[in-house]
């Protein structure tokens, strides 16, 4: 009697630290767009510290993923937890404050056209009373010192290369200091050699920002630098997962696609 | 690619063209009503940002004032040759500068202006942001924690309301220095007598309603041209889109409220 008692508490322990080191756990997610279904019944884990990368095809849904990830697009069911709290139950200043833990690059870099890379940059800072402007300036300077473009602080979004772009949107992600990074589609429209750069800065930025990160992607060259574990998505679902050599080894053929 | 088209066509009218129309035109104000909500209540909801309102306002006001100055002089010295030779035939030349006052303070300001305003300000701003919500910069400030709406659509659509009514006076003044100038061409009369004869012209009934209704005029520009940029949704075709049915909405909004204004105005005074 004792003995199970005991048991059970230890399970339950058990149960609670696994789920802590979980930075993003999602269940059984659906979502559908009128009578497009996009997600049916997704279920993925990211564990903390770890570079999660998740492949497929244009139109599976990658994306709407993510975005569900931090609350831009409601899942109709399943349920998400980010950093130990429920997304889908957050409202208004607690979405706003879990937001700002998870750093998200968009597929186009979503820089904002009006401003310079300087206000770009600080952008995301002016919620925060707390940051003189004397610290959000060296903010915005280290930010861009470590994605390597402290030149460009002074020009417009119009004036970078897609590369550099990208990396402007990701310093402005940085400066928050997220513990979760979300890249949507990071070396897309890129050229191999400037792809390999944006791969390895991430790879740089969990070393720097001890990030745990979902990187999206179709590009195999940068699954290989940056992945720990490979989620492969079709039709809504996840069709596999393993390492980069178990998925080279694969004999499922649309996992074989990716890699001919 | 012919035969495609009669087949949308044919479609159509197999569901009946009405229903549709109908449909869409109810949801699209129930949307439009519910975007106005929104506004109201974030107007009042915390962050404020003055920063932006007021660089907004230069942008619709300042940025406005040559376009509107030049359309506001030709309309004052158009309108005024237009009239001579109708109240010459009456006697009543004398008339000329009451009379051009009286249309241009009571009417043709205000609707001109926020015509213009709606072509120039409202597709600006249905454009800009769609390709903000196209090129997800909108969103990308909603994942840093900021909340767009107060920062993009609030301080736009407070911007268009409280500049057009300046822009109004700006033109109206405008207006009746190209007609003080239309008056001289053929004849002499001092400036004094022109602007004595203005006023003189014009009662609180004149001038009131019509600076309250450039408020709307104001808001309407706004908020059609953030409710269609913002909720914009076919990629990058959607942006020109915006743009022009901002215009082409606001445009018909003006006048129906000018509609209604008028009516008003015409009960209480
Ligand atoms: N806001 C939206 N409204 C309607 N359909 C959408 C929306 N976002 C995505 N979709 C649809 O969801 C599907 C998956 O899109 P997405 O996640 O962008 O694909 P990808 O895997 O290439 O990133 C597509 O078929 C797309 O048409
Ligand atoms: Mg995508």
């Amino acid at each position: 009697m004792n003995d199970s008692n005991s048991d059970k508490k230890k399970t339950n322990e058990t149960d609670e630290t696994s789920a802590k080191e979980f930075a993003i756990e999602i269940v059984d997610l659906h979502k559908s767009f009128k009578s497009n279904r996009v997600l049916k019944g997704l279920n993925l884990v990211l564990a903390k510290g770890e570079n999660l990368v998740v492949l497929g095809k244009s139109g599976t849904g990658k994306s709407v993923l993510i975005k569900c990830v931090v609350g831009l697009i409601e899942p109709e069911e399943g349920s998400l937890t980010v950093l130990g709290e429920n997304v889908l139950e957050l409202k208004d200043k607690k979405l706003n404050d879990l937001r700002k833990k998870v750093g998200f690059l968009f597929q186009s870099a979503a820089l904002y056209d009006s401003m310079t890379v300087r206000e770009n940059l600080k952008f995301p800072l002016r919620t925060d009373p707390s940051i003189e402007e004397d610290e959000k300036e060296a903010l915005v300077k280290e930010a861009l010192e470590n994605v390597g473009l402290l030149d460009a602080i002074d020009k417009m979004p119009s004036e970078l290369s897609g590369g550099m772009r990208k990396r402007v949107g990701l310093a402005r992600t940085l400066i928050l200091k997220p513990a979760v990074m979300l890249y949507d589609e990071p070396t897309n429209g890129l050229d191999p050699i400037t792809s390999r750069e944006i791969s390895k800065l991430i790879t740089d930025v969990r070393e720097k920002y001890k990030t745990s990160s979902i990187i999206i992607t179709h590009d195999i060259a940068c699954a290989k630098i940056t992945a720990d574990r490979i989620v492969v998505l079709k039709d809504g679902v996840c069709l596999t997962e393993g390492t980069f050599e178990e998925l080279q080894n694969s004999e499922i053929p649309e996992v074989r696609a990716y890699f001919e | 690619m012919d035969s495609s088209k009669k087949k949308a066509i044919h479609e159509d009218e197999d569901n009946g063209p009405w229903f549709p129309m109908l449909f869409s035109f109810f949801s699209e104000m129930t949307s439009l009503t519910l975007f106005t909500a929104k506004y109201c209540k974030n107007l009042f909801i915390p962050p404020y940002e003055i920063n932006e309102l007021l660089k907004q306002c230069y942008f619709v006001g300042y940025r406005s004032l040559p376009l509107v100055g030049i359309t506001g002089f030709i309309m004052g010295l158009v309108l005024t040759i237009q009239s001579r030779p109708t109240l010459s035939e009456f006697g009543a030349e004398s008339w000329l500068p009451a009379m051009v006052a009286v249309s241009i303070i009571r009417e043709i300001g205000p609707v001109i202006t926020a015509l213009i305003c709606a072509g120039k300000v409202g597709s600006g701003i249905g454009a800009e942001l769609a390709s903000m919500r196209v090129t997800e910069q909108i969103d990308a400030m909603e994942v840093s924690g900021i909340n767009p709406f107060n920062y993009i659509v609030v301080t736009r659509i407070l911007a268009t309301t409280l500049m057009l009514p300046v822009l109004v006076v700006f033109s109206d003044v405008i207006a009746l220095a190209g007609s003080f100038l239309a008056v001289n061409i053929n004849g002499e009369v001092t400036f004094t007598l022109f602007f004595s004869q203005v006023i003189d012209s014009l009662a609180f009934s004149d001038v009131f309603p019509s600076f309250i209704k450039t408020f709307f005029f104001g808001f309407a520009i706004g908020l059609i041209g953030c409710y269609k940029g913002y909720n914009t949704d076919k990629g990058t075709e959607g942006v020109g889109l915006s743009a022009n049915s901002a215009v082409v909405l606001s445009s018909l909004l003006i006048f129906v409220m000018d509609m209604i204004a008028v009516q008003i105005t015409d009960l209480l005074f």
